[in-house]
């Protein structure tokens, strides 16, 4: 039973994190209609760049505080994450207007070769701790109920905090202010939302900056548990499963989403994978996702697809 | 002033319906292929036939499949790579188990079993749609992985993991230098491509090209979506299997999953929107450009470098590559979203007029 427990503790630990990455795709995919392929590359980037600046700032600076010089590799990074997202709006979305999906899919895969191929050029491609003050060593819990106790990563129970966090603040922002209104309207019909107003471009730059901001913190919290390296763009591929899951549109969908899938690749590689040669993790999400679509087609949360002649 | 049709007629419904009704274009494939068949091999030097043309025309035999999917019937799909990975390794237990085996047989078993595979994971299709297919697809993709790593019956229990085939031979001809294994593929990929021109343009084409176009409104008019979508699958998966077959033993001779990696689909699917969706030659167009591109840039760059003085590491040098080919494919899907295929027509109704526009 703690067992269990332990094993079903990790799975929502993890399937917080990736419900944060997926959170990255939900956003731009509902704000601007893009399947954005990149955010793997964007979190590599953001996680690389935190990486280098922590390191590089108290140099520049000649500081002492390691804090300091991580607030400020924070800001630093997260401006540039800015100037990426309008870049990527001004370079190649604001041409790409009323192409098709698959096209615009295309695009962001362009995107997510150059975003590998700069990132490494400018930041080196070896391997980067980023030290944010994670705790490492783990806690036992409940260890009257059962012998032993269960045990949990104090880093995970912080990192379940900090995406909690993110999604509470995502949604006051996407809620309570007018740029978020905004930004809902442009989710619900671009159209109607230009013809009030709104000015496509800009929302477009915000969007891809908030999603750049979730891939931020994704990456510093993948990367201070994993280490910074190119395999990070990997945690993208885990979280497709999630949004279609959840449905593309609806951001409580990729967090609910995030859970199960977490809880059931954990579940599955402990209770099933030694049966089958383990390693069925990935691929065990997938099917998740592909046999709930079979009776959900647009996911749990998702918008109720229509289809008319 | 040569590329004129004035004065061809077609007076009977056969002349009318071949596919290359005009004259010139007709005699510029036929000349295309004999070149390719008689002319090549005798031209070209080993390092080209390895690095260039014998991947070129299996990967665009493999886009060919993709296209039919992609392209022609409108599913969108992240798992070809997969269907590559099925073809060769069913291609390669056939080989090695079943004694006496013909080549040939065992590449279309291989070919076979991806359809089988296709059909299973097209299921999905006739429920969701678009970027949710796409993602279903990757299913596939990583499943495969997996099964073709981890259980050994797939391998023949290799330590390894990599298999490997050798002693090609078809009717006693073997299959050794690279002209002939470039012959070899050369013949699959006129065959194929010349089956599939024809399917798209029949009925079953004109079904898949409806269901691609809205496939409510084509459900309404009579077309079975289910019967559409899934030998799409079926069609699309067996040449992309039939590829996969072909790479693995013709090209590579022996391989472990990787070479059929997520990597893979991509680089089809980009072959397909480079070259073209819903166009045969976009197929070919987009498998040069792919194929041809990463050699280009390795072997440019570094020249580059030299000019400008400055030392490129191969690090950087593949890290250039990286946001180069990125760079260039958004650039072209914004300057020509319909690929290359549309600049060739563009190209032959300008070609029409010239050089007496009026």
């Amino acid at each position: 039973m703690a067992f269990f427990l332990e094993t079903l503790l990790g799975g929502l630990m993890a399937g917080m994190l990736y419900s944060l990455v997926a959170l990255g795709f939900v956003l731009i995919f509902k704000a601007s209609g893009v399947f954005n392929f990149a955010q793997g590359a964007m979190v590599l980037f953001a996680a690389l760049a935190m990486a280098r600046f922590a390191e590089w700032v108290p140099g520049w600076l000649g500081l002492e505080s390691k804090y300091l010089g991580n607030v400020i590799a924070f800001v630093l990074a997260a401006a540039l994450m800015f100037v990426l997202a309008w870049l990527i709006e001004r370079l190649v979305l604001r041409h790409l207007v009323n192409q098709e999906g698959v096209t615009l899919l295309m695009a962001t895969l362009g995107i997510t070769y150059f975003l590998d191929g700069f990132g490494q050029t400018i930041f080196g491609s070896a391997i980067y701790k980023i030290d944010v003050g994670m705790p490492k060593e783990p806690v036992f819990l409940l260890q009257g109920t059962f012998q032993g106790g269960v045990l949990v990563n104090l880093e995970d129970v912080y990192a379940a905090c900090v995406a909690t966090l993110l999604v509470a603040l995502l949604s006051l922002f996407f809620q309570k202010t007018s740029t978020g209104r905004a930004l809902r309207a442009v989710a619900d019909d671009h159209q109607a939302a230009q013809s009030v107003g709104i000015p496509l471009n800009r929302i477009w730059v915000i969007v891809w900056f908030v999603a750049g901001i979730t891939a931020l913190v994704a990456g510093i919290i993948w990367g201070s548990k994993l280490g910074v390296q190119f395999s990070l763009t990997t945690v993208a591929l885990r979280a497709l499963p999630v949004i279609i899951l959840g449905g593309l549109t609806s951001v409580p969908g990729a967090i609910i989403g995030g859970l199960i899938i977490g809880v059931g690749e954990k579940l599955s590689e402990v209770y099933l994978g030694p049966f089958v040669g383990g390693g069925i993790e990935i691929w065990f999400a997938y099917m998740l996702a592909l046999v709930f679509l079979l009776f959900r087609p647009q996911g749990l949360f998702g918008e109720k697809i229509i289809d008319r002649v | 002033m040569f590329y004129r049709e004035n004065g061809q007629f077609n007076a009977s419904y056969r002349a009318d319906q071949q596919i290359f009704s005009i004259a010139q274009d007709r005699w510029a494939i036929l000349a295309i292929i004999a070149f390719a068949f008689i002319g090549v091999p005798f031209l070209v030097d080993e390092y080209i036939f390895r690095a260039i043309l014998i991947p070129f025309l299996i990967l665009s035999l493999a886009a060919l499949g993709v296209n039919i999917l992609v392209g022609y019937c409108g599913q969108i799909s992240l798992g070809s790579g997969a269907f590559m990975a099925v073809g060769a390794y069913m291609a390669y237990n056939t080989y090695i188990r079943i004694d006496g085996m013909p080549l040939i047989a065992a590449l279309l078993a291989g070919g076979f079993f991806a359809t089988l595979v296709g059909i299973f994971f097209g299921i999905p299709s006739l429920r969701v749609k678009g970027l949710y297919l796409a993602v279903a697809t990757l299913a596939a993709q990583f499943f495969c992985d997996w099964a073709f790593l981890r259980v050994g019956w797939f391998t023949n229990n290799t330590a390894s993991g990599s298999v490997s085939v050798s002693n090609l031979s078809v009717l006693g001809w073997t299959i050794n230098t690279p002209a002939e294994k470039y012959l070899f593929s050369l013949t699959f990929l006129v065959v194929f491509a010349l089956l599939a021109k024809n399917l798209v343009r029949s009925a079953i084409g004109r079904e898949w090209m409806a269901i691609r176009d809205m496939d409510v409104a084509a459900a309404v008019i009579g077309i079975r979506p289910m019967y559409a979508k899934l030998s799409a699958f079926a069609v699309s998966s067996f040449i992309v299997g039939v590829a996969g077959a072909l790479w693995g033993f013709v090209h590579l001779g022996s391989w472990e999953p990787a070479a059929f990696s997520i990597d893979r689909s991509f680089q089809l699917l980009f072959m397909v929107i480079i070259g073209g969706m819903g166009s045969i030659m976009g197929s070919f167009f987009g498998a040069a450009f792919i194929v041809v591109l990463p050699i280009f840039l390795n072997q440019f760059l570094p020249s580059i470098g030299d000019l400008v003085g400055v030392e490129i590491s191969t690090a950087a040098v593949s890290h250039t590559e990286f946001m180069i080919f990125g760079a260039l494919i958004v650039w072209f899907l914004i300057v020509e979203p319909h690929g290359l295929a549309r600049l060739w027509s563009i190209g032959k109704q300008k070609l029409r007029l010239w050089p007496f526009p009026h």
